[in-house]
């Protein structure tokens, strides 16, 4: 069967849609994240606890989802992908994991007791729930750039050098670092669109002010890394972007300095940078102005800015290899069957609005701030 | 050579936290329309006491949901956590059910989910139904996505292995999707998913009728859950039935182990009811037969044959055989990915590369196999017959009482004798027992689907990530403390949330309208 989109291209869609479940990820559970992150340190009393759970409270399950929805949609279109990042980073994948199933039932079980005991272990359950995902992620993040210790062998099997700790090197820990910062800025900015003026308020703008003033030299720091250090791979000779899903059929080098390669070839990629430190910029103005819309903007801008940022350093690569270069997996050779990027296309392009649509209707009815007065007069609230 | 120990603690994990997983699930699946149908007859009588029963099973829904979610986190990451062989091997087919139930079902449930437990004072109750509709809607489709890929494993239709990629591809999408198995399960693993909820919407209620407390609450709860109850547990035996049925055509052997049915009969085929599977003598020991059952339930007909396992094991080794000729076709692609001959070789045994792969756990290279280890990989095939012969039993026996116990439960609510105290008693003793038979099909389905990962395609153990056993034996211990303490935590919540009643929330027991039997405080 002939499809009307070839496989280049397809590819090409897809690595696309990666980077915007990413975002998408990001923006909205990304705020539940740093508001869990953030929670023990902003909120003191047990009503402002509860007022703070509740700025998310009846909607971080379907934020959640694109957390869940970006491994299926990896699994899918990059089984590859799936298949060497979570084996490979085991361990890691396993803390995470542990944080996020702590999370739901924080959230739920917290306010079902009145001891203050309970509420406290749940609150520091939130905690954990948020910053060590948030972590974790961001020194993943920073290990894909340094390039995975894995090997394919001619079955296609894959075998790894590296251990939890060896993950956690001085690079990756500044992702780490830049990723708890961008979360907790924008956890910040989304009490100041959801919670109740006040003294929470201020708490959490005095730390959104220090994580995003951190974030933005640690956004820096990263790229002059990037750009100086050892850092760097780049395929040898040609490759046939329609070619077989098969990545011992490409020869790739380490080159460090080759993640810069793509801003001198496309100047316009600049402005995935630009936008990282501008958004950023702007939420820590809509801080200081108390201007909250342009905080909680700012704060989307500048994290969709410095995760396009990696997506196009690394463009075409997805995840390189340290120990084995040849078993890079890139946009051309870690897909789908042309067939399945093609069937996947039309179920998102079906469903995809439809859920941005409903999510939408979702934010407007229970749109409005969170309050302590109201806890006493809704049995609903957690 | 592949680390079996890795491969049987990947397994363990696996079946643990699955099975942990599937604790949740199916009261999700159920109550989630038991909660349409209350709250639709609230909207349709508006009467207080139907959206006390709403509020009051949401909430013990609320509860479940969240641990089912919880958990669900890790089996979306597991496949490629520890069977990153597999996700490479199959995902392109695998992966895209569960991305179309993420895309489908997951999103429609937890956006709502959020807004069934804070919108009822912000939506009309006609809104508010639709809300809950749309949640009961996305968990049910979302078993709908996980049983298509899992139909996949148990009778992979519409693909074919691509030796440039060395992995499983899709032909025919919509084949995969209609596959007859996957239709079989779905039907099958929902209808099991409400007659838990049923069960515990019966159970809890008797408690209440026990004790002398909530009396009209419960006695309405219990009606729900009897009429539901007895339409669901039918419907599981009954679309079980239909599960069995499309074993006869793809997977045979699980009908033979299930049966315990070494050798084939003349048709129509006896039904073992009970006896002892012996699988070292290939024999079954003191068992008592029904006559004709067998054949009449799985051909359909009275001359169909069902194969038994002894037959199966020879075909089992001549398509070994053919898949060493795959095998070594492939390994001449892998050389030279242009050599005709070897391509030429490959196409004609394709369809036994899978039976090939099964010597591996015997030889390193299968074309160096012996006869020897070629009858050894043949014996492999066959699933473990005394677990499958008696799980089978258990699960179907739990069926059958189950259709007994919702039938009396509707035959007592239509009679007004809601206070039966035998009855009583025996609805809250049979609480656990569908969880056991929904437990006990997953072994069935799954175990009974061993060696294979993917049926005749991918053997389990070649699967496997290369991890190393102080990973494994890491996860798995924190997985069950893990899981335990949550486990531990919900079942007190669970019963503290019951042993207050429906009553308990000051906004609910003020409410207008009700009967004053039910605005008794809230004692125990």
């Amino acid at each position: 069967m002939e499809l009307p989109l070839d496989f280049a291209t397809l590819r090409v869609i897809w690595w696309g849609l990666l980077g915007v479940l990413l975002i998408a990820f990001t923006l909205t559970d990304g705020f539940d994240l740093g508001v869990g992150a953030l929670l023990p340190f902003v909120a003191k009393t047990d009503k402002e606890r509860r007022m703070v759970i509740n700025t998310v409270g009846a909607t971080w399950e379907g934020n959640q989802v694109w957390f869940i929805l970006g491994g299926g949609a990896i699994f899918a279109a990059w089984p590859f992908v799936y298949a060497v990042s979570f084996s490979g980073f085991y361990l890691a994948m396993f803390l995470v994991l542990s944080a996020l199933i702590l999370r739901p039932v924080a959230f739920k079980y917290r306010s079902k007791r009145p001891s203050a005991g309970w509420r406290s272990m749940w609150d520091w359950a939130l905690f954990v729930g948020g910053f060590v995902p948030a972590l974790v992620f961001g020194v993943a993040v920073g290990n894909v750039l340094i390039g995975a210790p894995f090997r394919l062998n001619s079955e296609l099997r894959a075998f790894y050098d590296g251990t939890l700790l060896g993950l956690f090197t001085p690079f990756s820990l500044l992702c780490g670092l830049l990723s708890v910062t961008m979360l907790v800025l924008h956890g910040a900015t989304w009490l100041g669109l959801k919670a109740e003026r006040g003294p929470v308020q201020k708490r959490a703008f005095a730390i959104g002010t220090v994580a995003g003033l951190l974030g933005l030299v640690l956004f820096a720091v990263g790229g002059l890394w990037v750009a100086f250090g050892d850092l760097g791979f780049r395929i040898v000779g040609t490759v046939d972007p329609n070619g077989f899903s098969n990545p011992l059929r490409t020869t790739v080098e380490a080159a460090g300095g080759a993640w810069m390669d793509n801003y001198t070839r496309y100047p316009w990629m600049m402005i995935a940078p630009a936008l990282g430190f501008l958004g950023t910029a702007a939420a820590l103005l809509g801080l200081w102005r108390r201007s909250e819309p342009l905080g909680f903007l700012g704060s989307s801008l500048g994290a969709v800015g410095i995760i396009s940022t990696v997506g196009l350093s690394m463009f075409p690569f997805i995840l390189p290899s340290s120990i084995d270069p040849s078993s890079s997996l890139t946009v051309w050779n870690a897909s789908s069957s042309h067939l399945t990027l093609f069937i996947m296309l039309l179920v998102t392009i079906i469903f995809l609005p439809l859920v941005l649509l409903y999510t939408a209707w979702v934010y407007r009815v229970l749109w409005g701030r969170s309050t302590t007065a109201a806890l006493s007069t809704n049995p609903d609230l957690y | 050579m592949i680390d079996l120990a890795v491969v049987d603690l990947s397994r363990l994990q696996f079946a643990l936290t699955a099975l942990y997983h599937f604790l949740f699930v199916p009261l999700t699946l159920g109550l989630s329309f038991m909660l349409v149908i209350m709250e639709s007859i609230y909207v349709m009588t508006r009467r207080p006491i139907w959206r006390t029963i709403t509020r009051f099973w949401g909430t013990l829904f609320g509860i479940n949901f969240v641990l089912g979610v919880a958990t669900g986190l890790t089996m979306e990451f597991q496949f490629g956590m520890n069977w990153s062989y597999y996700s490479h091997y199959v995902g392109d087919i695998f992966g895209a059910p569960l991305a179309i139930e993420g895309l489908m079902a997951f999103f429609l449930e937890a956006t709502f989910v959020g807004l069934m437990f804070f919108g009822w004072d912000k939506l009309k109750p006609h809104a508010h139904l639709f809300v809950t509709f749309l949640v009961a809607l996305g968990t049910n489709l979302s078993a709908l996505w996980i049983l298509i890929a899992n139909g996949w494993m148990q009778n992979p239709v519409g693909a074919d292995f691509n030796p440039d990629t060395m992995r499983m591809e899709v032909t025919d999408f919509m084949a995969v999707l209609f596959n007859p198995v996957a239709q079989a399960k779905f039907v099958h693993t929902v209808s099991a998913g409400y007659v838990i909820a049923s069960v515990f919407v019966l159970g809890v209620s008797a408690w209440y009728l026990l004790k002398g407390r909530h009396i009209g609450f419960a006695k309405r709860s219990m009606t729900v859950a009897a009429a539901f109850g007895l339409a669901s547990s039918l419907s599981v035996v009954v679309l079980g039935d239909e599960s069995g049925y499309a074993l006869t055509d793809n997977q045979k052997m699980k009908l033979a182990a299930i049966e315990a049915m070494w050798e084939t009969e003349p048709a129509p085929a006896g039904l073992t009811a009970v006896g002892l599977p012996n699988m070292t003598d290939h024999k079954t020991h003191y068992e008592i037969k029904i006559p004709y059952v067998l054949g009449l339930i799985s051909t359909r007909s009275l001359t169909g044959q069902v194969e038994g396992i002894l037959p199966l094991v020879a075909v089992a080794e001549t398509r070994i055989e053919s898949g060493v000729q795959a095998y070594d076709a492939l390994e001449r692609i892998k050389a030279n990915p242009e050599d005709p001959a070897a391509r030429g070789d490959f196409e004609a045994h394709r369809n036994d590369l899978g039976y090939g792969l099964m010597l591996r756990r015997f030889v390193e290279d299968p074309r160096d196999a012996t006869p020897e280890q070629i009858r050894d990989a043949a014996w492999a095939t066959v699933p473990n017959v005394p677990v499958m012969f008696w799980t089978f039993r258990f699960m179907a026996g739990i069926g059958f009482l189950m259709i007994g116990l919702f039938a009396t439960a509707f035959i007592l609510c239509t009679l007004r004798k809601h206070d039966t105290r035998w009855f009583l008693r025996l609805a809250v003793l049979a609480i656990p027992l569908p969880w056991i038979a929904a437990e006990l099909g997953w072994i069935v389905a799954e175990v009974g689907r061993q060696p294979w990962a993917v049926e005749g395609v991918l053997p389990t153990f070649l699967g496997a990530s290369s991890l190393t056993v102080p990973q494994l034996w890491g996860t798995i211990i924190g997985f069950t403390v893990l899981y335990g303490t949550l486990a531990v935590i919900e079942v007190g919540l669970i019963l503290r949330t019951i042993s207050k009643g429906p009553f308990s929330s000051p906004d609910l027991a003020s409410e207008p309208g009700a009967p004053a039997s039910e605005t008794e405080p809230a004692t125990a």
